[in-house]
């Protein structure tokens, strides 16, 4: 960590976003994290995308359980609501804070112990659920906080800093998000923001859980030879299947965009996801595609990314539960709760 | 299935349109991002002194100065300050670090400096140089030259030495104590001064024996203002030799309305000094609006301070006087029209006539050699100026050189400094039968200044304070006596403040290209977004891609070389940054440091051998 403080000026020629924000309106506090932590980039690469969003700061909650990657709310957009929670348990804060308030835009972070191993129950049904929120895993392979460890998504035969071997297969947060029935599935790299910023735009502006799990290297544990999550290995061996891109709602969309293996998503509030094949044997609207594919690649070693799976239609919580339009936390406490009259009336009926 | 390179940077690669390493061993490129010590021509180390004085090292902070510019006591009052308006500091909030004021805390505070100046050999290497005046140039080439042994001789006209800088400069500005201490360091060295000396041929001069002759007789003639009337009153005065006669006591009043005519720094002295003198109502007339001023722009703010009344637009066009005495002054109004801040046409729209009892014409000064035989080798071009190369300082006669504003005409006393010890240089090869034209190199050292995980031994924390005021004698006492400075100099708060607004410019961010992982974390923490990993371009194409978009194309921009991992390249504008030092505390494997910028400019000290190792007698910093 650096002792002195981030200055903040006004430069000239700096840009501002539609609300009239500088990029620098989205950070939060100094980071504590080591020197040339992945997590530090990716919430660059957040800032980068609520900024170019024109997201307003009280409209954002961000929520995460424990860890390294659990901090990471801290760094960004200091305006914003936010909750620490317990180890694991940020699926259910989540679920509770946006069914209670469904015009809220939820960023969940989680790192892969937090969601792979101590939450992993937490994560299957908060995407079975479609929660309306980007759920990024900030997935580095060890557990840094306890000094290094290998964590559930350390893939097998990969080393420890101090040489051991780890026996075990790896749990592949991606593949799972998928067979799990989640409706949007990316996966990146923290040391590539021209790929992670318009995946997280197209994440948050998804219609349901979107479930994003970013490579980020731990300098400080796991950054050596041996380390399948390392700067040097991921850039070797990552490959992108798919290229995406978020259109606003306002924007209107040119032929041009179509070249090729392109093809738009279109979403519900009338932005569009636009999504280019990189390599033609991907479909990431199919799940069963999908799945054979990342597992095929998974025996080579190579690190799948890029927009994997997407299904905008999969009702989310809200639909599921049939709840009125406005957010419940403006309906007033009477309507909310009409009195045990009308509960026994309920009831009546029930009989 | 591995990625490609994109194709755009694969075809530029292929047909070479990309940027090359940017050489930053070049000294260039570090001296440039030092904007102050780019700007001053003597180039004083300025943050390194700023830092001294931080840290309370006063008799350290003079000694840096005193190695670069001679003069820091004087220079801390009355320097044009060439490094302020390049301050990057002024880029980032407005207004620069008062420099100046800093190197006059520099200079109040330090204690004996004696034993630190130069050391002068009892023995003698045989050589006789002749200066011709007194002033800041001839000082500067002694004050170079008698370390060497050199026998330096000279002559100055006056009863006193200083130039310019006693004459020209009223006491409230400059205090006589300040001017006569840092003048007798130089002259206390042995140097041979014969005062009330005029020159009044150079052929007889060159009978003597010299081996070399400099001249430094400044520019001492002021400009005249040959309008009718001129010459039928006492009371129209040319600037500088009235200055100079107020200096030497021999005047010691003026009437109650004074005109000057002008806005030079000489005419804000003129105005200044006039008040003191007893003028009651005193305006400056000029014949062009306020953004062509020559004066500096604090000058004019001290002088409106003063009541001073600033008349624009007012060409002056007869001295009206009746039966010998000056009633006034007639002026043709002016109107300009100004287009992207060049006058392109004038016009005369009416007359005025202003009553005063005294003019002062301050509208320039130039040098004049009337003394010097035009069949002595010495060229001299049409205007009557002397023929001298812009980097050895020699006229066309070998053995003869100008220096300061006898060289190319008024500037200032940092340039005439410059020009000093570049004319000492030329002496010393001269006198030893070597070519002028060969010169050493500037040479640069790096040094990191790393102490702990995040510490720099040096303050990067970025303080938002102001630039502090500098408090003035209370107008009422201040025209009490003719000698009263003004300026009160910056107490131990305020000059502790200031110096922490110093950016800290030498302490460079060095990149090691082999260590980069792009991480990608410096990117993020630099707080003014200066810097950018892309892949490689021309240089069109690049600046495109950068993440805070080029302000000031003049700045130095940083290419590394294609980086490991991915081929792509570091780019740093080094516009905006402000050497806070966070990306190498944020870089995990120290490929970027803070490392310190010692820059040397050769004297002429450092011609002599053998004196690269051992003790140096100018006693000149070794290590920054």
């Amino acid at each position: 960590m650096s002792f002195i403080k981030r200055p903040k000026f006004d430069l000239p020629g700096q840009k501002l976003n539609e609300i009239g924000l500088a990029l620098r309106d989205y950070e939060g506090t100094m980071s504590t994290l080591c020197a040339g932590c992945g997590h530090d980039s990716i919430t660059a690469a957040l800032i980068q995308a609520l900024w170019e969003m024109s997201i307003a700061p009280e409209q954002l909650i961000k929520l995460s359980g424990i860890g390294c990657s659990s901090k990471t709310p801290a760094y960004f957009v200091h305006g914003a609501h936010g909750f620490n929670s317990v180890h694991g348990r940020m699926p259910s804060v989540a679920t509770g804070a946006l069914a209670g308030n469904r015009d809220l835009i939820g960023i969940g972070v989680s790192g892969d112990g937090d969601s792979l191993s101590i939450g992993f129950g937490q994560f299957g049904h908060v995407i079975r659920r479609n929660v309306n929120m980007l759920y990024l895993i900030e997935n580095n392979g060890v557990y840094a906080l306890t000094k290094g460890q290998f964590s559930a998504s350390a893939d097998a035969g990969s080393t420890s800093k101090k040489g051991e071997v780890n026996q075990m297969h790896n749990i592949n947060a991606v593949a799972t998000a998928i067979s799990m029935g989640a409706s949007f599935v990316g996966r990146s790299f923290s040391g590539d923001r021209e790929q992670l910023v318009p995946m997280l735009k197209a994440a948050i502006a998804h219609p349901g859980c979107a479930v994003v799990d970013v490579i980020s290297p731990c300098v400080t544990f796991n950054n050596h030879e041996g380390s399948t999550k390392s700067y040097t290995y991921t850039r070797e061996h990552k490959m992108r299947v798919t290229e995406t891109d978020l259109i606003p709602v306002r924007s209107e969309i040119t032929a041009s965009y179509y070249a090729g293996d392109t093809y738009p998503v279109r979403l519900h509030d009338g932005s569009t996801i636009l999504l280019r094949k990189v390599d033609p044997d991907y479909d990431p609207t199919r799940r069963n595609n999908a799945l054979g594919f990342l597992e095929r690649y998974r025996h080579r070693g190579e690190i799948v990314t890029g927009l994997l799976f997407i299904d905008q239609n999969v009702p989310d919580m809200h639909v599921q539960s049939r709840t009125v339009d406005t957010p419940l936390k403006a309906l007033g406490f009477d309507r909310l709760n009409p009195g045990s009259e009308v509960l026994a009336k309920l009831q009546q009926g029930m009989k | 299935m591995r990625e490609l390179p994109a194709s755009g940077a694969h075809y530029r690669a292929c047909f070479k349109l990309t940027m090359k390493r940017t050489d930053t061993s070049n000294p260039e490129y570090f001296h440039k991002v030092v904007d102050c010590q780019w700007g001053c021509p003597a180039h004083t180390d300025v943050p390194e002194y700023i830092r001294l004085i931080a840290q309370g090292r006063f008799d350290d902070a003079y000694m840096v100065n005193r190695e670069s510019n001679i003069f820091p006591g004087i220079l801390g009052r009355v320097c044009d300050r060439p490094c302020e308006p390049a301050c990057r500091r002024g880029r980032m909030d407005e207004k620069p670090v008062a420099i100046c004021r800093l190197k006059r805390v520099a200079a109040d505070h330090r204690g004996d400096i004696t034993d630190r100046l130069p050391l002068i050999p009892p023995e003698k290497n045989g050589k006789k140089v002749a200066l011709i005046g007194a002033g800041c140039a001839s000082l500067a080439v002694a004050n170079d030259l008698m370390p060497l042994g050199y026998e330096v001789t000279i002559f100055e006209a006056q009863s006193v030495a200083g130039g310019l800088m006693r004459f020209n400069i009223p006491a409230f500005r400059l205090p006589i104590e300040v001017l006569n201490e840092e003048i007798a360091y130089i002259v206390d060295m042995g140097v041979e001064v014969h005062y009330n000396h005029r020159i009044e041929s150079m052929s007889q001069l060159l009978e003597q024996g010299f081996d070399a002759i400099f001249v430094g007789s400044g520019a001492p003639r002021g400009k005249e203002l040959k309008l009718p009337g001129r010459y039928d009153s006492e009371n129209v005065h040319i600037g500088i030799d009235w200055l100079e006669s107020v200096a030497f006591g021999h005047i010691d009043a003026v009437g109650e309305n004074v005109l000057i005519i002008g806005v030079g720094n000489t005419a804000m002295d003129c105005c200044r000094t006039s008040l003191r003198l007893g003028a009651k109502n005193v305006k400056v007339m000029a014949r062009k609006p306020r953004e062509f001023f020559k004066a500096s722009v604090w000058e004019l703010e001290d002088a409106e301070e003063e009541n001073v009344e600033i008349v624009v637009n007012r060409s002056p066009k007869e001295f009206v006087v009746e039966d010998g005495k000056l009633k006034g002054m007639l002026f043709e109004l002016m109107e300009y029209t100004i287009e992207n801040g060049r006058i392109q046409d004038q016009d005369v729209i009416g007359e005025e006539f202003v009553p005063c009892d005294d003019v002062v014409v301050a509208i320039g000064q130039e040098n004049a050699f009337p003394w010097i035989e035009r069949d002595l080798g010495i060229e001299f071009n049409p205007w009557e100026e002397p023929v001298v190369d812009k980097v050895t300082f020699e006229s066309r006669r070998k053995g003869v050189l100008f220096g300061g504003a006898a060289a190319f005409g008024p500037k200032n006393i940092i340039w005439a400094v410059e020009h000093g010890h570049q004319a000492a240089i030329s002496i010393h090869r001269h006198c030893q039968g070597e070519s002028l034209t060969d010169r050493l190199p500037v040479t640069l050292n790096l040094s990191s200044r790393k102490m702990g995980l995040h510490e720099w031994s040096y303050s990067n924390s970025f303080d938002p304070v102001a630039r502090r005021k500098m408090m003035h004698v209370p107008l009422a006492t201040r025209f009490s006596e003719l000698g009263k400075e003004v300026e009160l100099g910056f107490d131990a708060e305020l000059a502790a403040q200031e110096v922490e607004r110093c950016l800290n410019c030498d302490i460079q961010t060095v990149f090691t290209d082999s260590l980069c992982i792009e991480c990608d974390a410096c990117l993020d923490i630099c707080p003014t977004q200066c810097l950018t990993i892309t892949s490689n371009g021309d240089k069109e194409d690049l600046v495109k891609r950068l993440k805070a978009p080029v302000v000031e194309h003049e700045q130095p921009l940083f290419v590394s070389d294609e980086l490991k991992q991915t081929s792509r390249v570091m780019v740093k504008d080094e516009n905006f940054c402000i050497h806070c030092g966070l990306c190498a505390e944020r870089c995990p494997t120290a490929a970027w440091d803070m490392q310190k910028s010692l820059l040397n400019f050769p004297q002429a000290i450092d011609y002599v051998d053998g004196n690269k190792s051992g003790e140096h007698p100018c006693q000149k910093r070794k290590a920054g």
